[in-house]
């Protein structure tokens, strides 16, 4: 049964990733592109996480931990620059 | 088979959630209304797989672990963060200050304006 909705989570959230990457294609201004690479990014914790309980161990954990610090930065480094021109002022 | 069902509902909720999420940014039709649907759907729904992951951890594997509530307080911190800087970065790009209402108070929008003052900085 576990396994089962394993398989309709990784689903879902494949096909939004597939979602996500449309919009980064086809997003009419910047702001829409971060929000897709953002959203990217936390379909892919989750998907992380359920690999991880698919495997059955706690290794995922950290991966996930630096994949969602390293996408918060690099968002927030994106939408200053659209914003401001220049990263560290 | 307690722990199995829960833990297969919430797998299958968060599936759902995060779905609907990445749904909405392809469905809604304005860059605004699209800030909303994945910083609140995708963040439940990274919540519901990672109180699966708990669950799975402590009923079935028998150790319990607390690193998801730490990505879950992590994800539910940023996620306002990321909407309102893309919200900014939407509005410094699009609007200028005479397309917004008065801000009704005594500064402007941050967007437009210097960051105010203190008195006591000189």
């Amino acid at each position: 049964m576990i396994t089962g909705a394993l398989v309709f989570a990784f689903a879902c959230y494949g096909l939004g990733l597939l979602f996500n990457l449309w919009r980064i294609a086809t997003g009419p201004d910047a702001a829409d592109r971060i929000l897709a690479l953002d959203t990217m990014v936390i379909n892919v914790i989750a998907l992380l996480i359920l690999y991880g309980i698919w495997r059955g161990t706690a290794v995922y954990y950290e991966a996930s931990m630096l994949v969602a610090m390293v996408g918060f930065v690099s968002t927030v480094a994106y939408a200053r620059f659209v914003l401001r021109g220049d990263i560290i002022e | 088979m307690i722990a199995d069902i829960l833990i297969t509902f919430f797998l299958v909720v968060s599936g759902v959630f995060g779905l609907v999420g990445s749904f909405g940014l392809i469905k809604l039709r304005d860059t605004m209304q699209r800030v909303h649907a994945p910083t609140k759907a995708t963040t439940l729904g990274v919540g519901g797989v990672l109180i699966a992951s708990m669950l799975y951890f402590l009923l079935i594997k028998g150790s319990f672990s607390f690193h998801e509530l730490l990505i879950t307080l992590f994800l539910l911190l940023t996620a306002p963060i990321t909407a309102n800087f893309i919200a900014k970065t939407f509005i410094a790009v699009h609007l200028r200050a005479r397309d917004l209402p008065e801000t009704g108070g005594e500064y402007g929008w941050a967007v437009y304006d210097d960051p105010p003052t203190r008195p006591d900085a000189e």
